[in-house]
């Protein structure tokens, strides 16, 4: 697991560093006529994915202290979290996909690739932890530890780390300069 | 033993002991075989996951491939045996030229190698399996389906037509519309799944399965590089998955990103793809280095000089690996002081190989050298790669890189270390192996026979090479002029390139005959020093009827290997600390399955489907490849413990 975290951790690293390299390579960026993205949605499925985080570190010790109820309980609620960061960034898109396409330029192409495979590996991490909660369910997940529950929420944790690398880059980084 | 069995003056084990343990108690072996075995259907040949049945199903499939893409290269050789030659048109030109190179990169000898790695690791280790054995059978498919969904763009036509680099714009849509390029796209994403696959096999197996008492520092140095290479691809292949997922949005959902017009840049296909590209390369040959360094040792009767000082050199190419990239740019008009820094590392780069060179030299010049087969190739890679080291050193000087770049000096560099080097190594390794994994002695004659042909084919074909280029002929042109007079070099090449097709198929013949013929080969035949040649030739289904405890580096030669616990109650094998392989308990592993070859079907229906524009088709694929994903990774009893992890 920590080796497919490093190869995914390096695969988010190469899109950045792609978006940087055309970011310098560009007079103007995000390019002349573009707006810079708005903060306040991001702002909420930030909170909501910190939350999430958390809420699973409390989850995951109560699976080792074998207190079932609050592992199944602290595991959906970090479902519920991560869902409305999906449904928020489904809102973000509609608004923005009106004055923007992926087609449009380099800046478009890169920023829906990005935040959106960063999507798409949130919804596989909800079914990752909706899989492990199933294992745990029908008692084939052991506490105190279980690789199947560790697996699932160390590649939760991942994809919020990731995320928090996205907000700087593509959110906050354009208003640096 | 081996004077009257094999043929092979020089030669015998060191030590009457150095036979399989367990052997004298029948009953044991009875009980294993039902534990590990196969059974003799269908379905269960399928399913299974014996790291030896799919080693050798990789190593197969990679030598048909290898067929293929030769078959490619002696059609090129035919094509510019004379000038203004007509035979192929252009557009075939294209297709051949490119699909000879990624057949050789991604679908032989990457492949070919991970297969001896697969076979041989857990022998090496004294280990019963892979640490992720149904892992290795989904690497396997997913390998078979890539290699066949890419050579399915033959049927319509439309193989791949860019240069194994495919550069941008010439590889988007609307320089090359058809579906030549989405077949390269498509194809190597998904084989890329199956190589990232492997690499993390390997790199769990070889730091947590080695046998108690295995350190790091005893660990055979094959294993070196193959826990080199399986690093290099975790680091390196996201960068090429970027690079491809980026083109194929860019050809067929028209985002930007390779698009000068819209703000996007050529050059950063090259940086993705170099990134990558540039590790690919000291993957598919540090293995090779890895095979002489089993080989030399074994064939000079000592252990190999300067095993430390070998094993960080292997380990600080793979690093270093990573900062050369530009130097396949220095002609794309970057920076003075960007290229002055990575020219830099180009040089530096010799250094750990030359380490490695003079270790080999080293160990001949105190040993005793017997020449048999794999001797030999292993003394033709060492000449060879160090004439492709040489001219690889030229073309890190800039200024020479300018001259050399898009000829043919940079073909017969790129074939003296990949060819020369890595494939002639391979061969020395299946000389040395095949008489474990067959149980027979190879035809010593017809074997040097083949040798003899393959040496003086290859130099013959490619050192001419250099001279063409140098007085100017482009790579990747389908003709050239009369008036160049480029004419008896191209013959000669072409001569040469059918002698070596010549020593190769046969080489391959006398390989595969020793399946059912020639003397039996014994345990261990060459008497070589490392743990695979403790056990039966062919290797019974269990590996080694006990766990062998190991105290040495050369633990044949020293006897200094004992006998360990059996582990005969379930699929067991012994799990050890990383870096000093102390015990810590036996772990379980997974049975046959059929999931890991569901999930390899799914993917290439999915890649299929986003190749022909079928998106509900594709999107099924996926998800039909999560749900067999869940199902796989359920376990099959409560009692099973899950497989250990990195």
């Amino acid at each position: 697991m920590t080796l497919f975290l490093i190869n995914e951790g390096t695969l988010f690293a190469c899109l950045v560093s792609s978006y940087f390299y055309l970011a310098l390579r560009n007079p103007a960026w995000p390019p002349a006529g573009v707006e810079k993205p708005s903060l306040p949605i991001p702002a909420v499925m930030t909170a909501l994915l910190l939350s999430s985080s958390g809420v699973l570190v409390i989850a995951e010790r109560g699976f080792a202290a074998r207190r079932r109820l609050r592992y199944r309980v602290g595991v959906l609620l970090t479902i519920a979290l991560g869902t409305a960061f999906l449904v928020l960034q489904g809102v973000e898109y509609a608004d923005k996909l009106e004055r923007l396409r992926p087609s449009q330029n380099s800046y478009a192409s890169l920023f829906y690739t990005i935040t959106g495979l960063h999507g798409v590996h949130v919804a596989f991490g909800l079914l990752f932890l909706l899989w492990a909660l199933l294992r745990e369910v029908r008692n084939t997940a052991h506490p105190p530890k279980s690789l199947a529950i560790s697996n699932a929420s160390w590649y939760w944790h991942f994809v919020d780390g990731v995320w928090l690398v996205i907000v700087t880059s593509l959110y906050l980084s354009p208003r640096w300069s | 033993m081996l004077a009257s069995d094999g043929g092979v003056s020089g030669l015998r084990p060191v030590s009457s002991a150095a036979d399989d343990i367990g052997r004298g108690d029948p009953a044991l072996s009875t009980r294993l075989t039902a534990l590990w075995e196969t059974p003799d259907t269908w379905v269960a040949r399928i399913a299974t996951v014996d790291h030896k049945t799919l080693g050798k199903r990789y190593v197969y499939t990679a030598f048909v491939f290898f067929v293929l893409g030769g078959i490619e290269a002696l059609l090129i050789r035919l094509q510019l045996a004379r000038p203004d030659n007509t035979l192929i048109s252009p557009n075939a030109y294209n297709q051949l030229m490119t699909m000879h190179g990624v057949t050789m990169m991604f679908l032989f000898i990457q492949p070919v190698l991970s297969g001896f790695s697969f076979y041989l690791t857990p022998l090496m280790i004294g280990a019963r399996e892979l640490a992720f054995p149904r892992l290795n059978a989904f690497s396997y498919y997913a390998f078979l389906l890539a290699g066949v969904f890419m050579y399915a763009s033959f049927a319509i036509g439309q193989a791949p037509n860019a240069g194994w680099f495919n550069y941008t714009p010439l590889a988007d849509a609307v320089h090359d519309p058809g579906r030549n390029i989405d077949f390269y796209v498509l194809g190597l994403l998904f084989l890329g799944t199956s190589t990232t696959a492997g690499a993390f096999n390997s790199i769990v197996t070889i730091l947590k399965l080695r046998a108690p008492g295995m350190s790091l520092s005893t660990m055979p140095l094959f294993l070196w590089s193959s826990l080199t290479v399986s690093f290099a691809v975790v680091f390196s292949m996201p960068a090429f998955t970027v690079a491809l997922g980026f083109l194929e949005l860019e050809r067929q959902w028209h985002f930007a990103f390779f698009d000068a017009a819209r703000g996007g840049s050529a050059l950063l296909w090259q940086h993705l793809f170099w990134v990558f590209a540039h590790p690919w390369v000291y993957i598919v040959f540090l293995p090779a280095t890895g095979m002489l360094s089993m080989v030399i040792p074994t064939f000079c009767r000592r252990p190999i000089t300067g095993h430390t000082y070998v094993a960080l050199s292997t380990v600080a190419t793979g690093a270093i690996g990573f900062g050369v990239w530009v130097h396949h740019m220095f002609a794309t008009g970057l920076p003075q002081l960007e290229m002055s820094f990575f020219g830099g590392a180009s040089m530096l780069i010799s250094i750990p190989s030359a380490v490695t060179i003079f270790a080999w030299l080293a160990t001949m010049w105190y040993g005793r050298v017997v020449l048999a087969t794999p001797m030999l190739f292993a003394l033709a890679f060492i000449v060879q790669f160090v004439i492709g080291g040489v001219s690889g050193v030229m073309t890190a000087a800039i200024p020479f890189d300018w001259q050399a770049t898009d000829t043919y000096f940079i073909v017969a560099h790129i074939h003296y270390v990949l060819l020369g080097g890595s494939v002639f190594g391979l061969f020395a390794g299946a000389y040395y192996w095949a008489p474990k994994a067959y149980g027979h002695m190879p035809n010593e004659a017809v074997s040097k026979l083949a040798f003899w042909l393959m040496f003086v084919g290859f130099n013959v074909g490619f050192f001419p090479m250099h001279m063409s280029g140098l007085l100017g002929m482009p790579r990747r042109v389908y003709t050239y002029a009369a008036s160049s007079g480029l004419a008896g070099l191209n013959l000669i090449s072409t001569v040469g390139a059918y002698l070596l097709a010549i020593g190769i198929a046969i080489g391959l013949w006398s390989l595969y005959r020793c399946r059912s013929h020639g003397p039996a080969a014994g345990a261990n035949p060459w008497g070589a020093a490392s743990l695979e040649w403790l056990t039966t030739s062919p290797p019974r289904p269990f590996n080694f009827a006990h766990v062998p405890l190991v105290d040495s580096r050369h633990p044949l030669w020293d006897g200094a290997y004992s006998v360990g616990p059996s582990l005969d109650g379930a699929r067991l094998s012994p799990l050890t600390t990383a870096v000093d392989g102390e015990p810590v308990a036996p772990i379980a592993l997974p049975e046959d399955n059929v999931w890991s070859v569901a999930i390899a079907v799914a993917m290439l229906v999915a890649f299929a489907a986003l190749l022909a524009r079928i998106d509900v088709l594709a999107a099924a694929g996926f998800v039909t490849t999560l749900l067999c994903l869940a199902r796989w990774m359920w376990p099959a009893s409560a009692h099973t413990p899950a497989a250990a992890e990195a």
